[in-house]
């Protein structure tokens, strides 16, 4: 997967016309893929205003992935990875855990709520857990209101290359 | 064939990218005996006014440094497009922003507020009526003009169109040599210019430049480079000076690596990345230490490594973030509390 696939399509419409949150969530593919998974097919019931994108470690969620998720309207992204000790990779999710705390500190001076981007660990069996993290951020989400990034600062960088 | 005719033209910069073409010593020289120049306001007595008057074309390359941060530097830049057949974004400020690109962390407002009034040497720290710049001041002998300062500091390319690249803070001698002999050649030799939306510069990171030994990669703690003792032959990431060499592109020979002064990212980012910033905050974090109880250890103390980094955003954008992702600071709005159904 190169950076360009990483684009922020509509996650939900809108059907009142009304602004709905639009979330990004990056899950790794051992663990938190299929912890999604286990709550799609247990049926729980969660909000649907996020978007998932599978990639093969937390890890592998680069920065510019995030950052390229809010320019392009994103209004949260939640990376989900394998519990520490747990990685497939033996330390993906140490070398992710790192740099979400640096990006939350680098957004925080960008002027963004560092809440608009989270960390949770997620494992195969943990269903549930998928289904309470996508609750509380989409609520949390809800309550900081819409992406802080202009329309026009957003055209801006669409029209780049 | 005649001579060609090259300009220089400065936007929102320091000047020290039209020092840097006087630099190239004698070959300025040899640079007369097949280009002519046309305009350029630090050597040249041509006015904007003789650029107006040109035909739309008439200028064979230009190189322009600096920003564009006012109505000035947008108004020449668009005159200078129209009127050369190449336009070269010339110097850091021109191709990502450069240092005068950080003011994108504030609001044009703010920056007046404190240069007019709040610095140290300034008149009016206690005057009771403030006295700013204006763009427009009527006088009994005519109206005077001054350019608007804009919210957003922008690159040469985020303005109008632009055939070539040339980074560097300032760009080195070598590469300034290296563009003139590509321009040489085309004109006395017919050689093909370089794909439009090329950069004068190495394609490599810059660590594959620099001679410093690499050899166990991680880092325990992070030290300041202005008080470190640093060891001149060993990496200045593993000594736990933050480098910007793993994100930065190559082609300046790694001069201030060689002056044991870390890499400060003036090159920009390498052709493969969109964001200097991100590139470097990924290999920064994952170069930190990580010991045997690094599973026990919690969100606070790793939120506690990671605030050694003092100032992220102004270490890792130091000269990108007009071209960065995100390009310059927001305000969110208020939240709202949830409402309370009884």
């Amino acid at each position: 997967m190169t950076t360009e696939h990483v684009v922020v399509q509509k996650a939900a419409p809108a059907e009142t016309g009304e602004w709905q949150p639009k979330i990004v969530t990056f899950c790794c593919n051992w663990c938190s893929y299929a912890g999604a998974d286990l709550a799609g097919v247990s049926r729980l019931q969660m909000p649907t205003n996020f978007l998932v994108i599978r990639t093969m470690c937390s890890a592998r969620v680069d920065p510019e992935f995030v950052l390229r998720a809010f320019a392009k309207g994103a209004d949260g992204v939640l990376v989900l990875g394998c519990h520490p000790a747990d990685c497939h990779y033996i330390g993906g999710n140490y070398r992710t855990r790192r740099r979400i705390a640096l990006l939350r500190m680098l957004l925080e001076q960008y002027g963004f709520d560092p809440e608009r981007l989270k960390l949770e660990w997620v494992s195969a069996s943990e269903g549930a857990k998928f289904q309470k993290t996508i609750k509380e951020f989409t609520e949390n989400i809800r309550e900081m209101g819409p992406n802080p990034l202009s329309q026009e600062e957003r055209d801006m960088t669409a029209t780049e290359k | 064939m005649g001579k060609i005719k090259i300009a220089q033209y400065w936007g929102a910069g320091c000047g020290g990218c039209d020092v840097a073409l006087l630099d190239i010593d004698e070959k300025v020289l040899g640079l007369a005996e097949y280009a002519d120049i046309v305009f350029w306001p630090i050597a040249v007595d041509t006015k904007l006014k003789d650029v107006e008057a040109m035909p739309d074309g008439y200028i064979t390359a230009t190189l322009y440094n600096g920003a564009i941060r006012n109505s000035e530097n947008e108004h020449v830049a668009k005159l200078l497009r129209k009127k050369s057949q190449l336009l070269i974004s010339f110097g850091s400020c021109a191709c990502f922003g450069g240092i005068p690109g950080l003011a994108n962390t504030t609001t044009a407002k703010e920056i007046l507020e404190y240069v007019y009034t709040k610095t140290p040497s300034s008149d009016q720290q206690n005057a009771a009526v403030k006295v700013y710049p204006q763009v427009q001041t009527h006088t009994k002998d005519g109206d005077l003009d001054l350019p608007v300062l804009y919210e957003t500091v922008r690159t040469l390319d985020q303005v109008v169109d632009v055939d070539y690249y040339m980074p560097g803070c300032p760009p080195t001698v070598n590469l300034i040599t290296d563009f003139l002999t590509i321009v040489e050649k085309f004109v006395k030799e017919g050689v093909p210019l370089p794909p439009k939306g090329a950069v004068i510069a190495s394609n490599k990171t810059l660590c594959d430049e620099c001679k410093r030994k690499k050899t166990v990669k991680s880092i325990g703690e992070l030290k300041n480079a202005f008080d470190a003792d640093i060891d001149p032959d060993k990496c200045m990431l593993e000594q736990g000076v933050i480098c910007l060499g793993p994100a930065t592109r190559a082609g300046c020979g790694a001069k201030c690596l060689n002056a044991n002064q870390p890499c400060r990212g003036c090159m920009g980012p390498t052709a493969q990345v969109m964001d200097q910033g991100g590139s470097m905050l990924s290999a920064l974090a994952s170069v930190f230490k990580m010991g045997d109880k690094e599973s026990h250890l919690n969100e606070e103390e790793i939120l506690k490594m990671m605030q050694q980094v003092k100032d992220p955003l102004g270490t890792f954008y130091a000269y990108t973030l007009p071209k960065s992702i995100i390009k310059r600071t927001v305000k969110e709005r208020p939240r709202k509390k949830p409402e309370v159904k009884a």
